[in-house]
């Protein structure tokens, strides 16, 4: 006999599928954009911004090694000098969510704060994806 | 007493055959549970335990977190 000590909460947090009637509800983690540019405290500001504005993107997750959020850059922050490290330019310790969190919920709270996007993490603050505002409200107008 | 193990472990033992067991009441199991876990709630354990899991696999309990 095991016991999982973390419990279900632990599972969803770490982004992994449940099953059940809350199950196929929109949440936070199904809507984030997975393929959200990310990059590291060191690099070049400039670089930075040439490459993923030529991507389409105007904000970029700062990441470790390990996936792990350490900030974050928006535009106001990649129109800064080209010249800055990343880590002196960026918003450290950006507010994140879990996977599970519902989109109804994080649609209230980045209105609420006029936020474009946030990160989703696990528990352990590794990326799971770019939650944009506008995907959001989307999402909640076709549940409708 | 159980002995104490981490989500990767869960996983481990998975796959290879562990029965999940969710100890919850029935509504928070319904909303949502891990997948392939069994429904036990925890009153009903001593009662339905051998009718319902195989003796011959490992079983995982599990419920919301810590608390």
């Amino acid at each position: 006999m095991y016991d999982y000590v973390d419990g279900k909460l632990d599972w969803m947090a770490a982004g992994l599928p449940t099953e059940g009637t809350n199950a196929m509800l929109p949440r936070a983690g199904n809507t984030a954009r997975k393929d959200a540019p990310t990059c590291g405290l060191k690099d070049r500001l400039g670089e930075v911004r040439e490459r993923v504005r030529t991507q389409g993107w105007d904000s970029v997750v700062v990441v470790n090694e390990e996936r792990v959020v350490l900030g974050l850059l928006r535009s106001a922050e990649l129109d800064k000098d080209a010249d800055l490290v990343v880590e002196r330019a960026m918003r450290p310790g950006p507010s994140t969510f879990r996977p599970y969190v519902s989109l109804h919920e994080m649609a209230h709270f980045m209105v609420e704060h006029k936020l474009e996007n946030t990160p989703i993490t696990t528990s352990d603050g590794r990326l799971v994806g770019l939650l944009l505002t506008k995907d959001v409200l989307e999402a909640m107008d076709k549940a409708k | 007493m159980p002995a104490e193990i981490r989500r990767d472990e869960v996983r481990r033992l998975v796959d290879r055959g562990a029965q999940l067991v969710e100890v919850l009441p029935s509504p928070e199991y319904e909303e949502d549970h891990i997948p392939g876990a069994i429904h036990l709630p925890l009153r009903k354990i001593e009662t339905r335990a051998v009718e319902v899991l195989d003796r011959k696999r490992a079983v995982i309990v599990y419920c919301w977190d810590t608390a």
